[in-house]
């Protein structure tokens, strides 16, 4: 688990399958191709390669004419940008349409480091999450990113894949696939259940083994699958450890945190906190550097674990 | 195909489908829905090659209308021409009707996306036009965009794509009205000159009349003749056919009490032949 990858690298070998696999995949872009690396989909499919220059709006409009037609695009760009700039052509082009559209918002949270606050997407889930018909993953490593691409592709209606920039540690060999609504259990634990999602998914492993040191037998769940969440799986854990942390490289509200509080709030009321962003915009400095200032760490993981069982 | 006079006719009859429809509703949008009406009845009678009893056909010509608040206009020329059953068209914006309030694709046959929030719809046709183009298909696109809708910035992102990847088997029709929900276009924020800024764009320019069908047809006959995606300008009048209606911002979202509706459906009857 230690060779580090950036899951943007899962995301291209994804469309590239993909494109290999199915002729009615195409590829929109907004001039951030060499960034995200999707230009080598370009160079394999010229024909099925469209980029738009920088014009969100119009790259998801164009996204919604062509899956009318019977494509399957693929739409990346920032998600800062796509998400954002472009929410309403998603919400009335795309989700009220219920069409086949994968968006894909590369350089999700702090992953994106130096380029500072304009450029991490902070708010990207939350945005997405709030939308019908909308189904969204959040992939852990360069493996999972690849699988949530092609799993992507049996989805009914819009799909939100986010992804990160700088190189995060492989968790999955390559073999497991990606199922919408379906998250995985990478740890077993009986005092707390951790939640995490993207690259708060290592981070949480690291702090399960932290805590074990420490005596506290800390589950991990990958929710990749933001929306729908795997349900069964959380309250199933949940209901063993009664506690609950979650971890995300987002806003701390309407991403995964709350759409576990709303879940469990609901069907299995237990203790849960929080470690994400705290209503507030990111800032320049390398990954490691803003998540240690904003507490987005294996060690923050920790310590609110060891509170919650202390209360 | 209808002679003029009988296109004429069919236009009245479709301002009457509006007006009633509107009325029963109790809200709608009669000033954009009567500046679009020939432009809609020439698409539909003339221009596109479409088939009402087989509205998926792969083969038809696609239309998008980007202007979502003139269905009205839209739904009665979908109803005559075949697609549904005209005595729908009374269910307008009520509860659990095909006939929503801006068009629903699922709900209803015919159309070919839902719209409704202002500056989506070019990009849409754009992407319809590559998707036919990818496979090697004939149809041709339209895209109805309203004059004040042109200050959507996206609608010029649209723009440049269509021209950059020369679509030229789009066209779109712009129904130049010059008024807005709050007012004159050139008062709230001018778009002109609308024919400088389309060529500037790359687009091959065509202005018409209208509510001339001469007109109209020979300025979509011209229509992808030129290597490069097409747009007419039609010179509309919002409102047209009711005179309190016509050049008024006061009639862009409003229905008729009971004498405006007698006056509206009286002056539009006077003039069927």
């Amino acid at each position: 688990m230690n060779n580090l990858k950036a899951t943007r690298e899962g995301y291209v070998e994804g469309i590239l399958q993909a494109g290999r696999e199915n002729s009615r995949v195409v590829v929109i872009e907004g001039d951030v191709s060499r960034s995200i690396g999707s230009a080598s989909f370009g160079e394999e499919f010229p024909d099925r390669f469209f980029n738009l220059g920088v014009s969100e709006q119009d790259m998801l409009g164009e996204a919604a004419g062509l899956a009318l037609e019977g494509f399957i695009p693929f739409v990346g760009t920032y998600g800062v940008f796509i998400a954002g700039r472009a929410w309403d052509q998603i919400r009335t082009s795309v989700c009220y349409m219920n069409l086949d559209v994968r968006i894909a918002g590369a350089h999700g949270g702090v992953s994106v480091g130096p380029d500072g606050a304009t450029h991490q997407a902070l708010e990207d889930v939350a945005l997405m999450r709030v939308l019908p018909n909308m189904k969204i993953l959040v992939p852990a490593d360069s493996n999972q990113t690849r699988a949530a691409v092609l799993a992507s592709l049996e989805a009914d209606g819009p799909v939100y894949i986010r992804f990160g920039r700088n190189p995060v540690p492989q968790l999955y060999t390559g073999d497991e696939k990606v199922k919408i609504g379906r998250g995985n259990l990478l740890r077993e634990g009986n005092d707390v259940t951790l939640v995490a999602c993207g690259a708060m998914v290592s981070l949480s492993i690291e702090a399960a083994s932290i805590l074990k040191v420490k005596g506290i037998s800390a589950g991990v769940i990958d929710m990749v699958s933001v929306k729908p969440l795997d349900r069964e799986l959380l309250v199933g854990q949940v209901e063993k450890t009664g506690a609950v942390i979650v971890a995300e490289d987002h806003q701390a509200a309407g991403g995964l945190f709350c759409a576990v509080a709303e879940t469990l709030a609901l069907e299995m009321p237990v203790p849960i906190d929080i470690v994400a962003m705290q209503d507030s915009f990111g800032a320049s400095g390398s990954p490691a550097e803003v998540r240690e200032i904003f507490g987005l760490t294996a060690s923050a993981i920790v310590e609110k674990a060891e509170k919650i069982l202390h209360q | 195909m209808l002679d003029n006079a009988q296109m004429q006719d069919l236009a009245l009859l479709v301002r009457l489908d509006v007006i009633e429809m509107i009325r029963a509703a109790g809200s709608g949008h009669p000033g954009g829905s009567f500046s679009s009406v020939e432009i809609l009845v020439e698409l539909y009678w003339n221009v596109m090659n479409i088939r009402p009893e087989e509205p998926r056909w792969e083969g038809r010509d696609r239309f998008i209308l980007s202007k979502g608040h003139a269905c009205p206009a839209l739904y009665s020329v979908l109803a005559r021409r075949g697609y549904f059953d005209p005595t729908e068209l009374m269910t307008l914006r009520k509860l659990g009707s095909r006939l929503q309030g801006h068009p629903n694709m699922h709900d209803l046959p015919g159309l070919d996306a839902s719209t409704g929030s202002l500056g989506q719809g070019l990009s849409i046709a754009c992407g319809i036009a590559h998707g036919i183009r990818l496979d090697d298909r004939k149809s041709r696109v339209f895209c109805l965009l309203g004059d004040g809708e042109l200050q959507e910035g996206s609608i010029w992102e649209a723009a440049m794509t269509a021209s950059h990847y020369n679509l030229k088997h789009l066209t779109a029709i712009v129904d130049r009205n010059r008024v807005q929900l709050d007012g004159p276009v050139s008062e709230v924020m001018e778009i002109e000159p609308l024919v400088d800024k389309w060529l500037a764009f790359g687009w091959d320019v065509i202005v018409a009349e209208g509510h001339s069908i001469p007109s109209l047809e020979k300025a979509f006959e011209h229509c992808g003749e030129a290597p490069f995606p097409s747009v007419i300008i039609a010179d509309t009048v919002k409102g047209k056919g009711v005179s309190f209606m016509e050049n008024t911002c006061l009639w862009h979202g409003r229905c008729p009490d009971e004498d405006e509706y007698a006056a509206a459906v009286r002056e539009i009857r006077e003039g069927l032949s």
